[in-house]
């Protein structure tokens, strides 16, 4: 397969373009199933709903989407979240500025993203066995500092953030949207980009162009745990506190929205577009049955069927 | 005897676990009274037979290069249905069948994704494991069943001739388990299948029909788990399962089993599942507070992977 046509900026858009339909018609689906069948689905109150509850997925999605096209897995994204949930929630209630305690947030997540970076990189461990050991490591930390309590008393900054908005829509979507921008010039329009692509296409390629591998391969993971320490901004702000357990199975949600999304584990195969579109698909389908009163054990079951159902069309479409 | 000539595969060294389990015994009689107790030391058999018998199934498809997420909603909905079968029928018998069975069938299930529709593993036991456990939480309700008879019981928290029953049900798995993968075709083949996938299929060996098998077991074998952990807790409720899968995935790390395939043993597992057991027991004995768990428990398995990937390195450069 030539790889240099994959690298080709317009070449690349439209294999994601062309990816995208299959989760595109599963939304629109289901959108106009709920519209019909879901009293109250189709109003503007509660589709704004679903894009508030979309914007934290959407922030550890963009970049679980990079890491799964590079092969590769973090399940610690749910737990670094919560550790930096606390350090947002603490360093608020010790009395520093918001700016301040979101800088702390943020490098709890890059010291665990790039923890996890060496250790898949440099140490050669598999990605599921070195994101479950800090997995580990950060919900153990998260409890350990806080005996298991909520971190409360935050004060009135970032509750008042949260609930702002700007031309009607909410802070948290705006925020997702230029997340989704950041990540989309990333990918599509950079070196570090074409290289995600690489890493997950043939990465001994990439090393034997002279491509320093294990740095760019590294930064992906350091970019997830920053954007889970980023969208500790969202989680505090919405439930105006800290929890150590409040993020735990995170990752799990981002994984399925990702996949759902057409993101495949292989070959550098996937792209953001089809993120959105994944976790717009598992923000829909959480809303809709909630607005139908289909009880939420249920509600799990249908994301693990979503998930089973994608990868089979997707199956029987790379057969036809 | 000899094995025969098809094993010449690499096994997990298990003299420096051996050695780990030594260590930690050695520090933990030293550091605390209430360790070396036979009460004490039963339990911890106990525990890691338990934790045996859910990563044992695992082991197997880990050593195929699969995985299988789905095997601690699986022990949770296989122990619901027993339970509540129990309850309503009174017979301890039709119960542990009927949990067995749907052990069985999701992992049948697990295994037709797997090879008839090719998906991923990691994906599709992992939306296995979302579909069960959504199914248990809706079945139950919020309930929880409770009060077994005793002759049940017996099976998780009683003893035979001094030592616990879930003991012998793990050394029985462990035997047949033994003999089936070092002595039989079928499990060298799953050895061959997660060494060299390519390979094996090119010498023939029918690959989908072997991972049927591999991942039917580890559904029966969470099934049966879900049953010992019922008749041991005396009680069932949606989440059991839920906390178990973790420490089943580190004991099969911890016990050498490689994710990348082709390497590992059920005996492995017992000595991770020992390990693991042994640590958590400790804290609890010098009461440290059980909110280091997690991260003790990550350390251990990043410990473990990193053997794992060293003794790889060695060997490859080796070669």
């Amino acid at each position: 397969m030539s790889r240099a046509a994959v690298l080709e900026g317009g070449a690349r858009w439209r294999a994601a373009a062309s990816r995208a339909p299959g989760v595109a018609y599963l939304l629109a689906a289901l959108l106009v199933f709920f519209a019909l069948f879901g009293p109250r689905f189709a109003s503007a109150p509660n589709l704004l709903n679903i894009g508030i509850q979309s914007s934290i997925l959407l922030l550890l999605a963009l970049p679980m989407t990079l890491i799964i096209m590079a092969e590769g897995l973090d399940l610690s994204m749910g737990a670094v979240l919560g550790l930096a949930g606390i350090v947002l929630a603490s360093a608020l209630v010790a009395g520093y500025g918001l700016p301040a305690a979101l800088g702390a947030a943020l490098a709890v997540g890059l010291v665990f993203g790039v923890a996890n970076g060496l250790l898949v990189t440099r140490v050669g461990l598999p990605p599921f066995a070195a994101t479950l050991g800090t997995l580990g490591a950060a919900q153990g930390g998260a409890l350990v500092a806080t005996g298991g309590q909520s971190v409360v008393g935050i004060g009135p900054s970032l509750p008042a953030l949260y609930a702002s908005s700007w031309l009607g829509i909410p802070f948290s979507i705006w925020v997702a949207v230029a997340a989704y921008g950041a990540f989309h010039v990333l990918l599509y329009h950079t070196r570090f980009g074409a290289c995600v692509f690489a890493i997950g296409g043939n990465r001994d390629a990439l090393a034997l162009a002279g491509v320093r591998v294990h740095a760019y391969h590294a930064a992906i993971y350091a970019l997830g745990g920053l954007m889970a320490g980023f969208a500790a901004l969202l989680l505090t702000g919405r439930m105006n506190a800290g929890h150590p357990t409040a993020a735990i199975g995170m990752e799990f949600d981002a994984i399925a929205a990702v996949i759902v999304g057409g993101t495949r584990f292989e070959r550098g195969y996937g792209g953001l577009p089809g993120t959105v579109l994944g976790v717009l698909a598992v923000g829909v389908l959480k809303n809709g049955l909630n607005v139908l009163a289909v009880p939420s054990s249920l509600q799990v079951a249908s994301i693990g069927l979503l998930l089973i159902a994608a990868l089979l069309v997707d199956s029987i479409r790379g057969r036809s | 005897m000899t094995a025969p000539a098809a094993w010449p595969l690499r096994m997990p060294s298990i003299g420096y676990r051996l050695l780990g389990v030594a260590a930690l015994c050695l520090a933990l009689a030293l550091a605390t009274d209430a360790f070396l107790t036979l009460p004490n030391l039963l339990n911890v058999m106990r525990q890691a037979s338990l934790t045996f018998l859910i990563a044992s199934g695992l082991t197997l498809v880990i050593v195929t290069a699969g995985l299988d997420l789905s095997i601690g909603a699986n022990l949770g909905l296989s122990a619901c249905f027993a339970a509540a079968v129990i309850q309503a029928s009174g017979s301890v018998l039709l119960g542990a069948a009927v949990g067995l069975a749907s052990g069985i069938v999701i992992g049948v299930m697990n295994g037709v994704m797997v090879t008839w529709l090719g998906l991923p593993p990691f994906i599709a036991t992992f939306g296995m494991l979302w579909m069960v456990y959504g199914v248990n939480y809706w079945y139950m309700a919020g309930t929880t069943i409770y009060d077994f008879p005793q002759g049940f019981r017996n099976l998780g928290s009683g003893d035979a001739l001094g030592v616990p029953v879930p003991v012998y049900l793990m050394a029985a798995s462990m035997l047949v388990g033994g003999l089936f993968t070092r002595y039989t075709t079928w499990g060298h083949d799953i050895y061959a299948i997660g060494a060299n996938r390519e390979a094996a299929r090119l010498s023939g060996i029918p690959i989908r029909s072997r991972l049927m098998l591999v991942y039917t077991l580890s559904g029966a074998m969470a099934g049966l788990s879900g049953i010992v952990y019922l008749a041991r807790l005396n009680s069932a409720e949606a989440g059991m399962g839920d906390p178990l899968l973790l420490p089943a995935i580190a004991a099969v790390l911890i016990g050498g089993t490689s994710l990348f395939g082709g390497i590992g043993t059920l005996s492995g597992t017992f000595v991770g599942a020992l390990i693991l057991t042994l640590t958590l027991n400790g804290m609890n004995l010098l009461t440290i507070d059980t909110n280091w768990q997690p991260l003790v428990m990550g350390v251990i398995v990043l410990l473990a992977a990193w053997l794992d990937a060293s003794t790889r390195r060695r060997a490859e450069a080796r070669a």
